[in-house]
């Protein structure tokens, strides 16, 4: 386990794949809810996760360093499921990534079981994986100045849901009217990472 | 009934509702916010008899116009600027009585950004994750203040302070920012590390609650490519394609996918968000404690 200090009260630790990140934050989660971790943030991301404000930086990276990271532990039983009418306007531009046609892509992309890898970007946006690496594909070559909320879009190895209005650059394949987030609500982010997420075929409204 | 609420009566060029943020949601893509300049927002509630965290107004450049239906205690700091009620100089750095209806004008600074006020009984907009801040990269918290804006206000905890005035530090002729290099800084050359801590920059008028941007010399990297999103902290000085630093402020973006060359010491962010376009920026090397 690689870890690099950020500034004077973080760490970045770095894992050698995104299944090691998994069980990473896994186990630093659990370390802080049983109280041998203090960090005011735990923030995953793709390869890494980030502790920011932590107690003793110098000590962390000791022990974080010589520790056997557990495997991650099964996935939460629940499974989140967004209704999806695939719409997008680049549902043809990926069928053509893919080399298949844009039924073939709802068919793929329905029939794949998801989980949130992090969180960023803005409130309530997951970064979902799921989909095997030959489906990857790159993001717009000119960004989208407005993306309505409710887009289902692909990018890389990631499926995302904007939950409002936004610049974005990622391909878009269809849209929900399920709500990302709600501030009103409790919790106020329908995914947070490790959400199992299923996109469920709606017909055209 | 008291009506305790505050009209804007000239909302200015960017006035925001801030407290200590949000701190905590960032595994959720929520950035932290809250006052850029914190110390000054904790000054002005201390001097009106408000906790710390109390809800302050962020003024930007031209400060704003506030009626107050109530008689309250108001307090300006930050950048200095002059004030007046009801056309009348008052101090700045102070607690000042405003009746009721009187009309309290915070000018156009004098030198700085960014302006604080104190109203005693605090802004009591309603709280989002557990914070009265406007969030501009999210949108989280309130709007941007407009003119004709109704803001609720607290019940005051404690009297104002007996003071005559508070010392502040006077917005920075030239930026010193201290970093630890890292995490990234191996992303870049030798020269482009050697550039960055010993060349100056400058303000970039782009910048905003978000991010300081630099102008100056731009820092070449060392490997090509992209950085898997990484978790991004208060203070990361990032450096996207264009090669100039970008010092993150409160309203950061959570992840990030630029390498990350340093890291300012978090004592050293309040003077970054009173430092106007152009001015002088030098980012100063220190080791880890």
């Amino acid at each position: 386990m690689r870890v690099l200090p950020v500034g004077d009260g973080a760490l970045l630790v770095e894992a050698a794949s995104g299944e090691e990140a998994r069980a990473l934050h896994a186990e630093l989660l659990r370390r802080r809810a049983e109280g041998t971790l203090t960090a005011r943030e735990i923030v995953p991301a793709a390869r890494t996760v980030l502790l920011d404000g932590v107690d003793d930086p110098a000590r962390l990276t000791a022990e974080l360093t010589a520790a056997e990271i557990p495997p991650a532990p099964p996935r939460a039983r629940d499974v989140v499921e967004i209704p999806v009418r695939y719409d997008g306007p680049d549902l043809a531009d990926v069928a053509a990534h893919w080399d298949v046609d844009t039924r073939e892509v709802a068919r793929i992309h329905a029939g794949t079981e998801f989980s949130v890898a992090f969180c960023g970007f803005a409130p309530g946006f997951g970064y979902l994986t799921g989909l095997p690496r030959h489906y990857d594909v790159p993001r717009r070559a000119t960004p989208r100045t407005a993306v309505p909320a409710g887009a289902v879009a692909l990018a890389g190895p990631y499926t995302g849901v904007y939950p409002r209005s936004s610049p974005g650059g990622w391909q878009l394949i269809g849209s929900t009217d399920t709500v990302l987030w709600d501030h009103a609500r409790v919790p106020a982010a329908l995914l947070s990472p490790g959400t199992r997420v299923r996109f469920v075929p709606v017909g055209r409204s | 009934m008291t009506d305790r609420a505050l009209v804007v009566v000239r909302a200015g060029a960017l006035t925001t509702v801030q407290d200590q943020g949000r701190p905590g949601h960032a595994h959720l893509g929520v950035p932290r916010s809250g006052a850029l300049d914190g110390p000054t927002a904790a000054l002005v509630n201390r001097l009106v008899g408000n906790p710390p965290g109390a809800a302050v107004l962020e003024t930007t450049v031209n400060g704003c116009s506030l009626r107050p239906r109530s008689a309250v205690t108001v307090a300006v700091g930050g950048a200095p600027c002059p004030v007046t009620v009801e056309g009348r100089p008052v101090p700045w750095g102070a607690p000042v009585r405003v009746p009721a209806g009187a009309l309290l004008d915070i000018g156009t600074v004098v030198s700085g950004v960014r302006g604080y006020v104190a109203v005693s009984g605090g802004v009591a907009v309603d709280p989002v994750l557990g914070s009265r801040s406007t969030d501009l990269l999210s949108g989280l918290g309130p709007a941007p203040l407009t003119d004709g804006t109704v803001l609720p206000l607290g019940t005051p905890q404690a009297p104002p302070a007996r003071v005559d005035a508070a010392p502040q530090p006077a917005p920075p002729a030239e930026l010193v920012l201290r970093v630890t290099l890292g995490p990234r800084d191996d992303w870049f050359t030798p020269a482009a590390l050697h550039a960055f801590t010993s060349r100056t920059y400058r303000v970039s008028p782009a910048s905003n609650r978000i991010g300081l941007r630099t102008e100056g010399p731009t820092l070449e990297r060392a490997r090509p490519g992209e950085l898997p999103s990484e978790g991004m902290v208060l203070g990361a000085v990032q450096v996207p394609p264009d090669g100039r630093p970008v010092v993150f402020l409160a309203d950061h973006p959570t992840t990030g996918g630029y390498p990350v060359i340093a890291v300012v010491r978090p004592p050293d962010l309040p003077a970054a968000a009173q430092a106007a376009p152009g001015t002088p920026v030098r980012f100063v090397g220190t080791r880890r404690p």
